[in-house]
């Protein structure tokens, strides 16, 4: 697995739980050392482990960790960056969703080894979307369930999301707008660099 | 609605960076975008060439003339500040004099967007800056991410060096490896005879064969060193031609006297570097730890460097064993 991938959980527990919870979840996982390097890449079940450990020393189910690390990777002032490469997805929410299509070709733009499953948005109709999540990646919907809401918020917009996982052979998150303009969102400046 | 309206209207869809210009270079019609870049200074009516400088083709001065200068392509840049360089195409409208002029911001959109507030709007829906800025932003983070990495890496090298016990040159232990040898040896209270050898002539060969043929003669000088030495032995290159040779648990002398005269010995043999060959020869000092009451290495040290001493002065090529001032009198 992309040491990315890794850090990110790394970069979530250790501003929401703290250092020693991380510290912790790295020895009961038996890692043999306390922090990943994001441009290494490790062994798929490295990062399984460190999750079980990580799961059940907060006594909170994958799923639940996995969409708080998706909100995270958008709304924490962390992870400015990656909220502004989203961003550049689309000026609209609905542009925004549509973007996700190219996700997994824009990650292998920046990151020529990082390989994240492919999305696929189908348009039930102007406020319904299903966003189907090819597998490859254990708990990626779950991620992708909590990115989208923190999109949501950032964009403005009001929505309602549901995720079947595990039903079938692709997860399938569904998303209702319910108002594209809720509230004002964020400010996106294309020339602000985020540092 | 006129043609010319109808061109405009599709123009400020497809490049909203275009200039119309009639053939005396004046400006008919300007797209959103560009006139986005001089907010308060209509660019309509005015000429193209009081505004833009063209730095490419130089020798062209007139708007006319632009329309055959290398196949319409230039490179220009505003008159005023910010003197944002800009690309442009020119094309000739067939049915009147005059042209259109499309403009983009090419590598200077960095800068561009910043300076100037532009937003996606201000793009047209073909146009690749979108993209660009992403990957500029998604290539800095990476490189940031690797950079880090590196230094990283750096660090724990240089750590991992200054903890390393092996001279590179020779594949001998080091000065770290001897002083940690040796504390370990008082520690365990044993006893050891401690060798100090330096190679005679070597400065000179090296200065008469360089740098390759020193370097070949120090490795030789170590082989035979470890040949000579059983291999619970320390042999350690401690500077540039002196070596320090640690044996665990010897004491008698006769042994110690047999290894040093081997090791003199062979150290005299001609070693060959590219068809000549080079003299060195070998002194040495040696002393006992049980020479000493107390257990400190640095004394024992001290006591072969002082016996070497005293075989150089007895004129080099020989060894001599650490004699006690008491026995000594």
């Amino acid at each position: 697995m992309h040491g990315l991938i890794n850090r990110a959980i790394q970069s979530f527990v250790c501003a929401t739980y703290g250092w020693s919870c991380w510290q912790r979840a790295t020895e009961k996982a038996n890692l043999g050392f306390v922090e990943f390097e994001p441009m290494l890449i490790y062994d798929a079940d490295v990062s399984t482990r460190v999750l079980d450990a990580l799961c059940a020393e907060l006594s909170r189910s994958q799923s639940e960790f996995l969409e708080d690390l998706g909100t995270y990777l958008v709304s924490h002032p962390n992870m400015e960056g990656l909220r502004r490469l989203l961003r550049f997805g689309g000026v609209t929410y609905v542009e925004f969703l549509h973007s996700l299509d190219d996700l997994s070709d824009r990650a292998r733009l920046a990151v020529s080894d990082l390989d994240l499953p492919v999305l696929e948005l189908r348009e039930q109709s102007s406020t319904e979307y299903t966003l189907r999540c090819s597998p490859g990646l254990p708990g990626y919907s779950s991620v992708m369930t909590g990115v989208l809401r923190a999109m949501a918020d950032d964009y403005g917009a009001l929505v309602m999301l549901s995720n079947d996982e595990g039903l079938g052979a692709n997860d399938v998150i569904s998303i209702i707008l319910v108002e594209s303009a809720f509230s004002e969102g964020r400010r996106f400046d294309l020339g602000a660099r985020a540092q | 609605m006129t043609p010319m309206s109808d061109l405009v209207e599709l123009l400020e869809t497809l490049c909203p960076m275009f200039v119309i210009v009639d053939e005396t270079g004046q400006i008919q019609s300007v797209g959103h975008t560009l006139q986005k870049l001089r907010p308060d200074q209509p660019m309509a009516q005015r000429n193209f060439l009081d505004i833009f400088e063209l730095i490419r083709p130089k020798s062209v001065t007139t708007v006319s003339g632009l329309m055959v200068a290398s196949c319409g392509r230039l490179q220009l840049r505003f008159r005023d500040e910010p003197r944002t360089t800009l690309k442009g195409l020119v094309a000739p409208l067939r049915n009147r004099s005059g042209a259109v002029i499309n403009l983009s911001f090419g590598i200077s959109i960095l800068d561009a967007v910043r300076d100037y507030a532009l937003t996606s709007a201000d793009f047209s829906g073909a146009d690749l800056a979108i993209e660009l800025l992403y990957l500029v932003e998604a290539k800095s983070a990476a490189m940031e991410a690797s950079r880090s990495l590196n230094l990283r890496l750096q660090g724990a090298m240089l750590e991992a060096e200054e903890q390393a016990y092996t001279d590179t040159l020779t594949g001998l232990k080091n000065r770290r490896a001897m002083d940690h040898m040796l504390d370990q040896l008082i520690q365990s209270q044993s006893s050891f005879a401690l060798m100090h050898l330096d190679l005679d002539f070597f400065k000179s060969v090296n200065d008469r064969l360089g740098h390759a043929a020193g370097d070949h003669v120090l490795q030789q000088a170590a082989r035979i060193m470890m040949e000579e030495t059983r291999s619970e032995d320390t042999v350690a290159r401690i500077g540039g031609d002196e070596f320090v040779l640690i044996f665990k648990g010897l004491k008698d002398r006769k042994t110690l006297t047999g290894i040093a005269e081997r090791l003199i010995a062979r150290l005299r043999e001609p070693i060959a570097f590219d068809n000549t060959e080079c003299i060195i020869s070998a002194s040495i000092g040696t002393a006992l730890s049980t020479q000493f009451k107390t257990q400190e290495w640095a004394k024992v040290l001290n006591a072969a460097d002082q016996a070497l001493y005293e075989a150089k002065k007895n004129g080099r090529s020989r060894h001599v064993f650490y004699e006690e001032p008491a026995k000594a009198n």
